[in-house]
Parts: C-alpha cells; structure tokens; sequence
C-alpha cells in the first residue's frame, strides 16, 4: 500500500514535469522577417520574433543559451537571447548564410555561403571566424556525423557532396549526387548519409566510409508530374528505421522505410514544403509549409497530420528546442 | 643525343601524367560581330552579351572539376567577313569539339553542316527561329534559346489566363518581324485568343536616336493605334526594335502592351530571383558589372549542359558526352525551379518561359490547367506530333 501511494506520487510528479517543461519550436519566415515561437504541448503560437532580412537556417545552441538564425540579406547572423528573446549579437558568418550545422561539441558552427563558394568555421563563444572551406558553387546543404569528425556539404550547381575534415580543414571526398542537392542528413549511428536532390528529385543514400551511393531513393506520386517531385529537407529518426523527406511543390512527406530504402506513405502538408524537425521526445514531426504560410504537425507514431498552425509569410526553417 | 632522348621521354612522362590529371574539354563560341542596337538606351547590348554567360558557366564548370579532374576553356571567335563554314573547320582543327553559337539562322546552319563531317556539335544559344527546329533541324545542333513559338505560346497562355482575348496585332515591317507574328497568331489560335484587327508599321529607316525623338513618338503612336476595334491588349511583334518600345502609355485607347514591349515574354530577365536564380545574378554581377541578359543565360546553360554530362560521365570524350546528352538520363539545372530536359526529336531544351515587365517578373509559364500528356512544358511551342524535323 506504501509502496503504491509512492508511486503514484512519482508518476503525478513525473506527469507534472513533463507538463511544466514544454518544448520550443523555432521557425524561421523567410519573407516577414520574423521567427514564430510554437508551444509544442499547446501546438500554438505563442510568440513572434522580429529579426533581420530574410531568415532561413536556424538552431538553438547545445548550450540552450542563443537561439542562431542566419539573416542572408544581412549577411550577418543573429544571436537571440532564449529567454528575453531580444537579439544580443551576430555572429561573423561570411555573406549571404543560408544553412549551417553546429559541431557535437556545441563550440563550432559551420555556414554554407552560397554566394562565395565556401564554409565558413565559426567559434560560437568567442564569436570569431576561424577559418574557411572552398568548396563547390553554391554550398547549401550541412550534415556533421554524430562524433564529429566529418563536416558533409552540398553545393547546388556543383551537384556534389564534399566531405570535409574538421580537424584538418580540408575535402578528403567529393561524391557526384543528382541536380541541386539541397540538404544532408547523417544516420544519427554515422552509419549512412542521406542527401537529397532537389531538381534530380532524388536522395542518394551515401556510405560514408566508402564515399560511396549506396542507394538512390526516387518517388512517385499518381497524378503528379515527376518535375513537381522535388526533395529538400530530411529527418531520420533516432532509431534509423525511418526516415521523412519533404517533397517541396508536391506538398508532401514522404516516409521512407531506412531498411529497405522503400517508400511506404506520402502524408498531405501544406504548399511547398520546405524543412523538417522533431520534436526532442520523437513524438511529433513538424514540416514547414513556405506557400501556405503555415507548419504541419505530423504524428510519428501513427503517420497522421494532426495539426496545421499558421506562422508567418514564408515559413523557411524550423528547430525545436528542449526547455 | 641520349640526354635529348632522356630529356623528350621524361617530358612525355610529365605530359602523360598531366593528361591523366586534367582532362580538358574546349569549347568554342561563334557570333557574328554585326553591332546590336536599341530603341532604349538601358537594353543596349554590351558587347560580350552572351560570351560572359558562357565565360560565368566555364568558371563554375571548373569549380565543379576541380574536384572531378576535368577543365573547360573557352574560346571566342567574332565573324566579321569570315565564312562560318570556314570558321568552323578552324576550331575543329583546334580540337574543339562543342561550339557554342550566336549567329542568324543561315550562318548557323552553313556552320552546322561544315562541321558535321569533323563532328563538331553546336549549341544554339542566339537563334530564336522555328525553322532551325523544324524543316531545317539538324542532328548536331542542339538548342538553348527558346523559340518564337515557345516565346509567343507562354504569352498567349497567360493572357488567355487573364481573360484578355481580344489582341490588337501590330507588327514590324522586317522579316523577323513577321516571323514572330507568324508564332503570335499560330499562339492566339492554339490557346482561344482572338487577333481582332493587324497593322504594320513600316520601318522607314533613320536612327532610333535624335535630340527631340519624343514629340513626334507622343503623336505617331497614338495615330498609329487610332480607330481600332474593341480590344483588350495591343501585341507587337517588332524583334527589330525599331517601334514597339513606342507603345506602352501612347496608344490611342488605354490598353496595355505585350510582345516586344509591356510584357514581354523571355529566357531571362535582371530581375529574376526566384529558385536560386538570386545567386547566379549575383555571380553575373560581380564578374562583369552589368546585369544577366536572355543571350547570357541561353549561353551559359549550353555550357553548363557539356559541364554538367561531363561530371555525369566522368569524361572528356566528345562523343560520350554528346551521347548522354542525347540520352534518356540528362537533365540540367537551371534556376527555373525544375528540371530542364532536351526534346529528342528536335534537340530544344525545354524550359519554362518569364513573362516580365522589366522591372519584376509578372508570371511564368506554362500557366496552370495547360495540360499535357508527358510533360507541361511541351505546350510550349512545336510538339512532337506536329514537328517537321527528321533528325539523321
């Protein structure tokens, strides 16, 4: 009978600080300037950011401390306080930034400029530049294997992946993927590395020991013309069995079996899908929607949209953080 | 005597091993030097119009090969009095096997036909004349710039979207002009619209400049566009440049304008920025100080068409590339927010048509609800089943 009303107490108490501890979702609007704060319990906005021109990449820091948006018309990016939400800096990322990936460690960010041809290594404390990478024209898509050790970037017209040493700064691989890859995804064991092609309307699946396309996903949907197929942004979860890739125009997701590399469902969101996040319990996908103005709540377990919450004009990225 | 052998055998060894290193692909550009003018001082063509498009596409192909081992170059020659056939023969006894051309139609295909027993393979980046598609195709000229119909038909499409039917055609006095009439009303036809009355204006020669040109244009324009039946939108045709730049505000009825001014249908515009194409104006830019026209866009896919199926094969041979071009794989990415494919009964890149004002993008066609069986691009211009072009 103790031993019962304790554990009750617990799972109340344990009910309560999961209730308490909401998560955040931060999504970047690429047109109105602004970055919607999403209670992730709640599914509703409940606060908007202003910020500079044109925000795309976005992140919070391992630290919890900066929310991190990349303002490519600024050519800057922004610091924002995560609790005052006020910005408190910018960070000197090199023109134009559109994506970037922070390191493992929490310490480094990495910026594709995709109006010079290169990486740009950032040390987030210090708010310094370190260094850069020349890469292909047009890097957009950043991937950091989960140790670390490998940065992957994708440059659009180039149509390749660079494989980047962090520690030595320097390209140990280049493998060819199809027309303007636009993002890429590492297996969250390192094992493989998804990369997706936006006007290819393919993702390559890459060994990353091997630097080698292990396989190419391709997708077909009835009634859609293959050149409104367009991949952009993908997501895998924490187990590897399945991945969600955004299919841009053809305004879905598409899930795709990590085994078999099959395609088993293509879930209806809003117009022009752009970029994925989970939620950090794996719970929810949420997908943002640049046409529609709005992010889709998808329902992992049961592969349902179970919720479209309208953000600002243009909504580009999205990343949700733990309290 | 053997230190010149040691010496000659040791360099082969160097070259060999450079070859191995970097292979090249040369690639020419031929154009006519005849000067481009224009009504308006802002559209005058810079004189590397079209060469810089392909000079931007050689830099960002050699991006891309550095890290494939390969390397385009490109080398310009401007006809004056020079035979294109001539010409031609040149460049292939240079090594070059791809050649991109800017010139007028019989040009291109006297170059064409000279350079087929050298297999040498053009690229059409200038000529917008069916014909070179049709009757007069040729199985080793592929085609970057659209045509008059692909032009007139994206027009017609969305202005037949608007719900203006009604065109009032006016038209140029020289023989491209009547040529793009030819496409303007082949377009009404196909998409419902209705040509209610055509005039002509007679380019009577002069220059298209002098001091005090806007009074007499103020009362010329709408006396030309006097008395016409009910209409809904003036259409010039006038690819010489020599009036229709005149219209827009001057007309006798208050309509709007399209065709060769108002809203003009075309590959590319300064404006452009959607799909990534932000990035591309943006290199243009900051290399040559001017903005991207249609001739330097049409340019640059061309080479960046043999950049790209160069990576794609990873080779520099000739044949293998013009084979995978040709082949059901190839596809191009060219900030039109989708893939761009080759029509393989008449080798005319598909793509999408820009409908601008001059100083923003109005729309891009194919419009919505223009159906198609295999692809929404090919109710752009001449389709299969209605094509003359038998390619050997």
């Amino acid at each position: 009978m103790w031993r019962c009303s304790w554990l009750l107490i617990a799972a109340l108490a344990a009910i309560a600080s999961t209730h308490a501890a909401a998560d955040t979702a931060y999504v970047s609007n690429e047109k109105s300037n602004t970055i919607s704060v999403i209670d992730t319990d709640k599914l509703q906005v409940v606060r908007t950011i202003k910020v500079g021109q044109r925000p795309r990449g976005i992140l919070v820091t391992k630290d919890k401390k900066y929310i991190l948006v990349c303002v490519g018309d600024d050519d800057t990016i922004q610091m924002i306080d995560t609790n005052t939400y006020k910005i408190v800096g910018t960070l000197p990322s090199g023109p134009d930034p559109e994506l970037f990936v922070d390191h493992p460690n929490g310490k480094l960010l990495y910026v594709a400029n995709e109006d010079s041809n290169m990486v740009t290594i950032i040390d987030i404390e210090k708010r310094t530049r370190l260094g850069e990478v020349q890469v292909g024209v047009e890097p957009e898509g950043m991937g950091i294997s989960p140790d670390g050790k490998i940065l992957a970037t994708t440059s659009e017209t180039t149509n390749m992946v660079h494989f980047i040493d962090t520690v030595t700064r320097a390209i140990i691989a280049n493998v060819l993927v199809d027309a303007r890859p636009r993002y890429a995804e590492f297996k969250k064991d390192g094992s493989e590395l998804w990369v997706s092609a936006e006007i290819g309307g393919t993702v390559s699946v890459i060994d990353p020991a091997r630097y080698d396309v292990i396989k190419k996903i391709t997708f077909e949907i009835p009634g859609l013309r293959s050149e409104a197929i367009q991949p952009v942004g993908i997501r895998i979860t924490t187990d590897g069995k399945t991945a969600f890739i955004a299919l841009g125009p053809a305004n879905r997701i598409a899930v795709v079996d990590a085994a078999s590399y099959k395609v088993q469902k293509y879930l209806l969101v809003g117009h022009r899908v752009w970029q994925l996040a989970f939620t950090p319990n794996g719970k929810y996908l949420f997908t943002t929607n640049g046409l529609s103005n709005d992010v889709s709540v998808i329902d992992v377990a049961s592969l349902r949209v179970v919720k479209t919450i309208q953000v600002g004009e243009q909504p580009w990225g999205v990343f949700i953080a733990e309290p | 005597m053997i230190r010149s052998v040691i010496v000659s055998g040791l360099l082969a060894c160097f070259s060999t091993a450079l070859a191995a290193q970097t292979a090249e692909i040369k690639i020419g550009y031929l154009r006519s030097a005849e000067p481009k003018t224009a009504l308006s001082l802002v559209e005058v063509p810079a004189q590397n119009d079209g060469v810089a498009g392909a000079q931007l596409a050689i830099e960002d192909n050699n991006t891309t090969g550095q890290f494939l081992k390969q390397r385009s170059s490109l080398e310009e020659v401007k006809l004056t009095e020079d035979d294109p056939a001539a010409a031609t023969l040149a460049l292939a006894d240079r090594g070059i096997a791809f050649v991109i051309a800017d010139l007028p139609p019989d040009a291109l295909l006297k170059a064409a036909d000279a350079g087929l027993s050298r297999d040498v393979v053009f690229l059409n980046a200038g000529a917008t004349d069916d014909r070179l598609r049709e009757e007069d195709c040729r199985a080793n000229v592929i085609h970057t710039a659209p045509t008059r119909s692909m032009l007139a038909d994206g027009l017609a499409q969305y202005l037949v979207w608007k719900k203006w039917r009604r065109w009032l055609l006016v038209v140029g006095s020289h023989a491209e002009d009547k040529r793009y009439a030819d496409a303007l009303r082949r377009a009404a036809g196909r998409f419902g619209a209705r040509i209610v009355e055509e005039r002509t204006f007679e380019d009577t020669g002069g220059g298209r400049r002098t001091d005090s040109g806007v009074v007499q244009i103020q009362q010329q324009m709408p006396v030309l566009t006097q008395q016409a039946p009910a209409y809904d939108i003036l259409v010039a045709a006038d690819e010489s440049d020599v009036f229709a730049g005149y219209l827009p505000y001057r007309t006798w009825d208050p309509r709007p304008v399209a065709g060769s001014a108002g809203l003009v249908p075309t590959s590319w515009d300064a404006s452009f920025d959607q799909w990534g194409a932000l990035q591309l104006q943006n290199r243009f830019v900051r290399q040559f100080s001017r903005r991207m026209t249609a001739r330097d866009t049409q340019a640059w896919t061309a080479v960046r068409i043999l950049g790209e199926s160069a990576a794609r094969t990873r080779s520099a041979d000739p044949k293998t590339i013009f084979d995978f071009i040709k082949g059901p794989d190839f596809n191009v990415a060219a900030f039109k927010g989708q893939r761009l494919t080759l029509r393989d009964w008449n080798l005319q890149l598909r793509q999408p048509i820009l409908l601008t004002d001059a100083r923003t993008i109005v729309s891009v066609s194919p419009q919505e609800g223009f159906l198609h069986q295999v692809s929404a691009l090919d109710t752009l211009g001449y389709d299969r089943p209605e094509s003359k072009c038998k390619l050997k």
